[in-house]
């Protein structure tokens, strides 16, 4: 990995670099700026939220390196040489990622300001465990937190996903 | 919410990290960051200069070793939690990361991290208290070993100095015929604890005489404490609900809980008591004891 023997002084500016939604991007960021700033500031990727900006909230959720995190509890500086998924990177070509499909379909959103980082919570949730219980699916998005719909259509959004993304598994294969 | 500016490094070896933090007086370790992060965005914390040892080769490793098993300090809560032997045998390591924070917390978060914070309201200090783990530390004169008691210090302050770095846990392997849990009374399951508890049993060979106890407590005050009035009690005794329930009662002598917004004095001495009946109930049906006092 690069990102070794790094050195960046308070005042100055320090090169990064990172694979975001499978684009290189490069840009020049101070030690203390944190990775959600780095991408809604700086590459304009607003799809990341900045809800508490204190790592309680979850809407900050993007995936580095094949996992969950909260990009404002990560430095820029950090994620160098990464590979970032945000909200943007989901749909392909105008198509929408099953996970998005199901929140749209089963009212998993009400303001949609959670939605970003849910999204990125559940695909890794089902990533790692495609059929989840229940109780397995609210323990995958404890991170997050949503003030309007409640989780029961959150969950029920995840399940539908879950469901939709095995069968396009089997067509896959097929 | 931004941090104080602070010059950062992300040396290439240990003996550089060690040697930064020697030439910088003001300097923190930055591991996981999901303490620390957060202290400097609401600047409790404003340290002038991190040395990042995320990127470190080298510490992130789970090897069984003959007595004891040793876990490197950059391995992260959520690999803990995934790890076969820690599930199977240290069943208390293994309940007390996987109620740290939520998934995204435990993906970056690191075991090293987490206990060099020396959070009293956290879970593995209290588990590994009652696992009587030790703290391998690395400065410039070279290793040296912390036993569990000696680790935690007081509020936020550990037994690492300034130029040191915590690089390994050896959690030391449990008797035959233990069993061990580690419980948590939290509000919401991302909080830290209100109380929480460990305890280690071990029965006899007739299956339901105690061997040996041990019974640690968290967020009661500065560092996780170990009952010592309880563990001798159990001592011997039949581990029936009654010697269970006594047990209970006596987990709090020498608790000096505080009140705050969390919880009151009385309600986390309560609380401590319920969570020790509770985890050693747990522990004894991990031990294999069946019965009304492993299902309490």
């Amino acid at each position: 990995m690069s990102g070794k023997n790094v050195r960046a002084k308070a005042d100055g500016l320090t090169e990064v670099s990172m694979k975001i939604n499978g684009r290189a991007y490069r840009g020049e960021v101070e030690p203390r700026t944190l990775l959600v700033y780095f991408l809604r500031d700086e590459l304009n990727l607003t799809g990341t939220h900045v809800g508490c900006d204190t790592g309680h909230c979850g809407a900050c959720t993007v995936v580095m390196d094949g996992k969950a995190v909260k990009s404002c509890m990560v430095l820029a500086v950090r994620a160098k040489g990464a590979e970032i998924l945000t909200v943007e990177g989901l749909a392909h070509d105008d198509r929408l990622h099953p996970v998005q499909v199901a929140f749209t379909e089963n009212h998993g959103l009400q303001c949609g300001f959670c939605t970003p980082g849910l999204l990125l919570s559940t695909l890794t949730l089902l990533q790692r465990n495609p059929h989840p219980t229940e109780e397995e699916i609210r323990r995958g998005i404890e991170g997050n937190l949503c003030r309007c719909t409640g989780y029961v259509n959150v969950v029920r959004s995840i399940r539908a996903a879950a469901d939709s993304m095995a069968k396009q598994e089997v067509r896959g294969r097929s | 919410m931004i941090p104080k500016k602070f010059d950062y490094y992300s040396p290439s070896s240990l003996q550089e990290a060690i040697r930064l933090l020697r030439q910088n007086g003001e300097a923190k370790v930055l591991a996981g960051g999901q303490s620390l992060l957060p202290l400097m965005k609401l600047r409790l914390a404003a340290p002038t200069a991190l040395v990042d040892i995320s990127r470190l080769a080298g510490l992130s490793y789970i090897r069984d070793e003959v007595d004891y098993l040793a876990i490197g300090a950059l391995v992260t809560h959520d690999a803990v939690e995934h790890d076969g032997t820690v599930k199977d045998r240290f069943a208390l390591i293994n309940d007390a990361v996987a109620r740290i924070g939520d998934q995204q917390v435990r993906n970056l978060g690191t075991i090293g991290g987490s206990v060099c914070h020396g959070d009293p309201a956290a879970d593995l200090p209290t588990a590994l208290l009652v696992a009587e783990a030790r703290y391998v530390l690395e400065g410039e004169g070279g290793k040296r070993i912390v036993p569990a008691r000696e680790f935690f210090v007081d509020i936020f302050t550990t037994a690492v100095g300034h130029d040191e770095i915590l690089t390994e846990l050896q959690i030391p392997h449990l008797p035959p015929g233990s069993g061990s849990a580690y419980t948590k009374h939290s509000l919401r399951e991302s909080d830290f604890a209100i109380a929480n508890v460990g305890t280690v049993v071990t029965v006899e060979g007739d299956g339901k005489t105690c061997k040996e106890a041990r019974i640690g407590f968290g967020s009661a005050g500065p560092t996780p404490l170990r009952a010592a009035s309880a563990e001798q009690y159990l001592r011997g005794r039949p581990l029936d609900e009654a010697t269970i329930a006594e047990a209970a009662e006596r987990a709090t002598e020498g608790a000096n809980p505080p009140s705050d917004v969390h919880g009151s004095r009385e309600y986390r001495l309560k609380m401590i008591k319920v969570l020790t009946q509770r985890s050693l109930g747990l522990a004894l049906s991990r031990a294999g004891l069946t019965g009304s006092a492993a299902e309490l």
